[in-house]
């Protein structure tokens, strides 16, 4: 067996003169969640498309389960399951017509189509809502219907296209253990995401940034790796005009908000944690305490996409 | 000063269905104020009836010392809105945009010039300012929306999840514009699915089925939750998961890539679990109590609040 399910050699494609995808190569592991994050162009729609074998590559190659993308493009279909934000599903239907709706295009008939629904119903748990009507269910719901339809034909390998934008964070929390049971039943997914909490839930991520990829490694990983500098956790007041202060004192990298205190990236030894304080006190800030903090995802994400822009 | 944005006991009934049931808020000049919630949480609704576009059935509602909808005259000027939804003109630049909005609200054309240089500025998209609405991708027409919003300088801007599908990079800058007018002392009332989104906010009230559950810092917030969060780092989490779960007081598993997150009822003896799980023949490397996210107080309250009723 290869030792990818999802594997991108080199991949690229032009649009003209314009490069969407530039030489981008991963692997994603059977059973694998693996997380691709960039800011809205940078390519990651079109990558996508051409793993689904939607789209040929300019050069380079994509393989799903083996197969090559471009050349076995109907074959790779049957085996991913591909549920976008924009997922259509039928409005003016219920939920178990849709279910039923896609699984005949899936080509599932007879007592094969029935004993699959109820076990896609219930493993998205929607079979209390079995008859209510799509046009009535919150977006939480939606997504998880969603996410139903297009396992129903049993993929080995599901993409992922920010299923949960919009979503609450109780429905969100669901669905992300749905995202999980699947994966420990073997399921490979690959899922897009604009929230940087939710790319924690992924084995790997990488992020990519115009047709490239910047980095890629586990969330802990990449916190550890791509982030130069320390981070200061800084209890201060009034923090909207500390803030201001912060980005503008040199040897500060990033500043930004967090959790009513002031999350401060400084170069590598260019600023002591009794010099930040100074400063921020010299400019009418009253500061209670500066101490250690963590770096989150999203200060990877900044840093990364900064560099490489 | 009095409240910038205050209501008492504020409701709206739709046909048979209580959107908001009795809600009542104090918030201060200058304050960034979050609320967060469900879908059909009422969370659009009570800001549509802080900002007089639609009509409360019973209650009070007072913004910038004006009775809303009674006085809402006299403070119009100083409201901004910004829906989900926002309509650009697409087939119009950004600046055309820009000049459209501002004719609108009346703004003087002598302030245009600069107050559009300094947000064309701060939102980065000075560079773009012939390009058409439709050509720009999804974080910027975000931005540009903002700007739209804010080109007549209100003192009190409503924001309903003004950043769902937005990267990380926009969404930081997006917010960066609004701290500087926070700091200049425009009050915030902003609705988001984002727990780290909602981090940003100096208070944040809880919402669901209409009822304000709780409102406070998201450090309060965090402090007051009674349950108990354990990390597991388990070499093998397929196999670990399902035995955490069925210990007793176990209430949730979670998987964020390797580690476990487990959510107890209570304070939990780490040492005895640790010991039925690896009597159980599951491989515990480390495992630790960690502190909550605010999701995880969302959650909890939420649940406190449904399974109440």
């Amino acid at each position: 067996m290869a030792e990818f399910e999802i594997e991108c050699k080199d991949l690229t494609k032009r649009f003209g003169a314009f490069t969407a995808v530039d030489g981008v190569s991963f692997g994603v592991r059977k059973g694998e969640i693996f997380g691709f994050l960039g800011p809205n162009g940078c390519g990651k729609s079109t990558t996508i498309r051409m793993v689904c074998g939607l789209i040929s590559p300019t050069s380079g190659a994509a393989f799903v389960g083996g197969l090559d993308a471009t050349n076995e493009a109907e074959s790779i279909r049957q085996r991913i399951g591909y549920m976008s934000q924009k997922f259509s599903l039928y409005d003016d239907l219920t939920v178990a017509e849709n279910l039923e709706f896609f699984a005949g295009i899936y080509g599932i008939r007879g007592t094969a189509r029935k004993n699959r629904m109820s076990e896609v119903m219930a493993l998205i748990d929607l079979t209390p809502y079995r008859k209510a009507l799509v046009a009535s269910l919150s977006t939480g719901l939606r997504q998880r219907l969603a996410l139903g339809a297009s396992i129903l034909h049993s993929p080995e390998i599901l993409i992922l296209d920010e299923p949960t934008s919009g979503v609450d964070p109780l429905s969100r929390r669901r669905l992300w253990n749905l995202i999980n049971d699947l994966a420990i039943r073997g399921a490979t997914v690959l899922v897009t995401t604009h929230a940087m909490d939710e790319a924690e839930h992924c084995h790997r991520v990488t992020m990519m940034q115009s047709g490239h990829l910047v980095c890629t490694g586990s969330p802990t990983e990449l916190r550890a790796s791509q982030i130069t500098g320390t981070v200061y956790t800084v209890d201060c007041a009034p923090l909207f005009k500390a803030l201001n202060v912060a980005i503008s004192i040199p040897g500060v990298a990033d500043a930004s908000v967090l959790g009513s205190r002031l999350h401060v990236r400084v170069e590598d030894g260019k600023l002591t944690s009794d010099t930040l304080q100074t400063t921020l006190t010299a400019s009418g800030i009253t500061v209670s305490s500066v101490g250690p903090g963590e770096p989150t995802l999203e200060d990877v994400f900044v840093a990364v996409a900064g560099e490489a822009a | 000063m009095d409240a910038a944005i205050s209501c008492m006991d504020l409701r709206k009934q739709f046909d048979d269905i209580m959107a908001v049931d009795g809600v009542s808020l104090s918030i201060r000049p200058g304050e960034v104020f979050g609320v967060v919630g469900p879908d059909g949480a009422g969370k659009t609704t009570l800001i549509r009836m802080l900002c007089r576009i639609i009509e409360p059935s019973s209650g009070s509602a007072n913004v910038l010392g004006a009775r809303i909808p009674q006085q809402v005259d006299r403070v119009i000027s100083n409201l901004g809105y910004m829906s989900q939804r926002f309509s650009l003109y697409g087939d119009l630049t950004v600046a055309e945009n820009i000049n459209f909005f501002a004719e609108i609200h009346e703004v003087p054309r002598r302030d245009l010039q600069e107050r559009t240089q300094r947000l064309l500025r701060a939102s980065r998209l000075e560079p773009f300012r012939t390009r058409q609405a439709q050509n720009l991708s999804g974080g910027m027409k975000q931005k540009l929306a903002l700007v739209c919003t804010l080109i007549h300088t209100p003192k009190v801007l409503f924001l309903d999840e003004p950043t769902t599908g937005v990267d990380p990079i926009s969404r930081r800058d997006f917010w960066q514009i609004l701290y500087g007018l926070v700091a200049d002392g425009m009050t915030l009332f902003v609705s988001t699915p984002y727990m780290d989104e909602a981090d940003r906010c100096q208070r944040l009230a809880l919402m669901n089925r209409g009822r304000l559950l709780t409102c406070d810092t998201p450090a309060n917030l965090r402090s007051k939750m009674t349950r108990t969060v354990i990390e597991v780092d388990a070499p093998d989490p397929r196999v670990a998961a399902p035995l955490l779960s069925k210990q007793d007081g176990i209430l949730a598993v979670e998987a964020f890539g390797h580690r476990l997150h487990a959510t107890a009822a209570r304070t939990v003896d780490i040492g005895q679990l640790r010991a039925s799980l690896e009597a159980g023949g599951v491989q515990v490397d480390d495992m630790r109590i960690v502190a909550p996210s605010l999701e995880d107080a969302f959650i909890a309250s939420l649940e406190e609040s449904n399974s109440g009723g």
